[in-house]
């Protein structure tokens, strides 16, 4: 039974067109329809560019998903990751019949359940039992279901105090706990899951991950799960597949497809672009380590460097970047604000220079995400989401007891222990 | 392969005489509870909200009954033209209701359709049997004057065939979903178009025998009595006072055309209703 295939992805291609609607869809819709009626091609499919977001296309007609296949099977846990505008979301869209592929096909054996964004077709005015059962419904379950599993939805949410008030009245936080609570207990044979767990809190959030793993481990159901959290990811899935650009680029085993992911996100070491003039902009980027190949020896001084331009003179620049694990999340913060130095007001290209002399990150894989704006008016004028990976060693600082092992710890901490004798 | 026996594809297109009913039939829970939430919602609206649909027949049969009976001297043959007028709006309305509640049905549910797959001619459904509710109000207050009419003396007394009365109905009913529903599709596309809708339906309530007889319309303007006689509306609202006052002039032939249009601009409705409902979410 398990190695039977649920869900079959068949060269799915999804083309969207740019730019503003209405004005020429009814001219384009004439000409498909009069290519159509002389047994011609649709004259609009053919064109089209890959769908990557920098750079620019020459067509007004984009793939944001193109030749995609793959296969799921019964009980697995599929991972789907790609930066933002890689495809995901409009997989997960075609996967739940939202919205219909340009070519291709996908075939399933099981019902289809969508977790997009929760909280669906909630009404503000209704209490919270009237919106379980509204919200199961609309997932695809019969108010028979739903009334067998009221009391386990109510419990599960933590809501139960406030299951007969309007939904009106809760808080963010309660209105997804219900929400995801209904979902949950949704029996699809497939079940898609999209960014849910960014929301909630950290016991929440645990329950829900444990909710996932039991939906796919205990009940044998396939789930599809999508989210920017490699920690997430990681701990549920079991293969992942990583959207590029509108294609498939690796499909397989987790681990190594969060490493993929994550050294393709990251394979920016020097970052350099042009100034287009109009705003502050980050020109140039770009990491110091105490070896080379950015490997950084703990304990050493690290130096990480900007080149900006300012077009005109501005008050208020702020400059700041995070040092992110290998998990894109962030250990630190550092920032440069215009009460530090004000040297940076004036028009020009400025280079600054963050000198760290002995960062405490413990070994593993770092890299830099910038932001550039403007502190008062709170105006965001760059962003580099992930540049200058590093490699941190711990070299020759070998410890006697136990070896350093990857993974034990994030930074090390400076101490001193003070030990006497008290009895 | 082993076995290529699969449950269901999404693939570009659908048949176009897929009806798809066992899936609405499969969802036919949620309809109740999309009918459910609208009752619930109307009753939970400001006092103004459910006054509306009292003050709105009413006051629209008043001004009725003074500009086209008393200045236009239309005869409405014995039977107080306020309560002839009342019951052409009463059914009217529910039409009219339907209809501008189904052609919204995608740029309203935009953020829930972009979410969760449903059968979307489920929320069109829903609408028109909640509309139901509000038919029934404006019946009420029809039945209200009908009495104070009798009690004051008035020689009035509906048709012998009264209980086919709710095959009219439906029939508006009909009428309005499956219109609403063509509309609807076509709003995703040239989003003008709702500007044109009010204004149609303005038109259509003067072309469909609300406030006169389809008599009159034969008698006064022959050469233009076709927009009336081939308009179902018209017929399903002269049938209604026929059977709720015993007046009006209704032929078999003219009941079975209305039926046939009815059901195929209902068929039609769903077809373009379901070939927008595939890919609408990528152009609205």
């Amino acid at each position: 039974m398990r190695d039977e295939v649920i869900l079959k992805v068949d060269n799915v291609s999804k083309q969207y067109r740019l730019g503003l609607r209405g004005t020429g869809t009814l001219s384009h819709d004439i000409n498909r329809w009069w290519a159509s009626i002389r047994g011609k091609e649709d004259p609009y499919l053919k064109i089209g560019d890959q769908n990557a977001r920098d750079t620019k296309g020459s067509s007004e007609y984009v793939w944001a998903l193109k030749d995609v296949s793959f296969e799921v099977k019964r009980g697995e846990v599929l991972g789907i990751i790609g930066k933002n505008g890689a495809g995901k979301s409009t997989l997960l869209k075609i996967l739940s019949q939202i919205t219909s592929p340009s070519l291709g096909a996908i075939k399933s054996k099981g019902k289809i359940a969508s977790l997009l964004e929760v909280g669906t077709g909630f009404h503000p005015e209704m209490t919270g039992r009237e919106n379980i059962y509204l919200n199961g419904a609309i997932l695809g379950m019969t108010k028979k279901e739903i009334t067998s599993k009221l009391t386990e939805i109510i419990s599960f949410s933590g809501c139960e105090r406030y299951i007969d008030t309007p939904v009106k009245r809760y808080s963010s936080g309660m209105k997804v706990r219900l929400a995801f609570a209904v979902a949950a207990h949704l029996e699809p044979d497939i079940l898609v899951v999209d960014e849910v767990l960014a929301v909630g809190d950290a016991e929440f959030q645990k329950k829900a991950i444990g909710k996932m793993k039991s939906i796919s481990k205990g009940e044998g159901r396939t789930v599809l799960f999508v989210s920017h959290d490699m920690n997430a990811i990681s701990t549920i899935t079991e293969k992942v597949c990583i959207l590029k650009d509108g294609m498939l680029q690796y499909y397989g085993e987790t681990d190594l497809g969060i490493k993929t992911y994550l050294s393709d996100a990251s394979n920016i070491n020097d970052y350099e672009v042009e100034a287009h003039n109009i705003k502050p902009q980050i020109v140039g980027a770009r990491v110091t380590t105490s070896l080379p190949n950015f490997i950084h020896e703990f304990g050493k001084t690290l130096e990480v460097s900007y080149d900006v331009n300012i077009p005109e003179e501005i008050e208020n620049l702020a400059i700041s970047f995070q040092i992110l694990d290998e998990f894109l999340n962030p250990i630190t913060h550092i920032w440069n604000f215009d009460s530090d130095t004000k040297a940076k007001r004036s028009a020009g290209v400025f280079t600054f220079n963050c000198i760290m002399d002995n960062p405490l990150l413990y070994m593993g894989n770092y890299s830099i995400r910038t932001y550039l704006s403007d502190s008062k008016s709170k105006e965001r004028f760059d962003y580099i989401d992930t540049s200058c990976s590093f490699r941190v060693e711990m070299m020759k600082k070998a410890r006697n007891d136990y070896q350093w092992s990857s993974g034990a710890a994030k930074y090390l901490e400076k101490y001193k222990w003070d030990i006497n004798k008290s009895l | 392969m082993k076995s290529e026996k699969w449950l269901f594809e999404i693939t570009p297109k659908s048949g176009l005489l897929d009806l798809k009913l066992k899936e609405v039939w499969r969802y036919r829970d949620l309809l109740m509870l999309f009918v459910r939430r609208d009752v619930i919602t109307l009753y939970k609206q400001t006092i103004l909200g459910p006054l509306w649909y009292v003050i709105q027949p009413l006051f629209t049969s008043v001004i009725f009954t003074i500009i086209f009976n008393k200045i236009a001297g239309i005869e409405t043959g014995g039977i107080p033209p306020f309560l002839f007028n009342l019951a052409g709006i009463t059914i009217w309305n529910y039409f009219k209701e339907c209809l501008t509640a189904t052609s919204d049905t995608f740029k309203k549910n935009e953020a829930i359709f972009g979410k969760v797959y449903f059968p979307r001619i489920i929320i069109p459904l829903s609408l028109v049997i909640s509309n139901l509710l509000k038919y029934a109000i404006q019946f009420g207050i029809f039945i209200a004057f009908y009495i104070y009419y009798v009690l004051k003396g008035a020689v009035i007394a509906p048709n012998s065939y009264l209980l086919l009365y709710p095959l009219l109905v439906i029939c508006m009913g009909v009428l309005g979903l499956g219109l609403g529903m063509v509309i609807s599709s076509m709003v995703t596309k040239y989003r003008d178009l709702t500007f044109l809708v009010s204004f149609g339906i303005q038109l259509l309530m003067y072309m469909s025998a609300v406030m006169y007889p389809i008599a009159i319309i034969k008698e006064n303007i022959s050469d233009y009595s076709w927009l009336v006689t081939y308009n179902p509306l018209a017929y399903l609202i002269e049938s209604s006072r026929l059977l709720l006052l015993d007046f009006g002039e209704v032929n078999i032939e003219g009941l079975i055309y209305t039926g046939v249009v009815s059901i195929s601009i209902l068929f039609l409705g769903i077809v373009v209703f379901n070939r927008t409902e595939k890919t609408f979410i990528d152009t609205i």
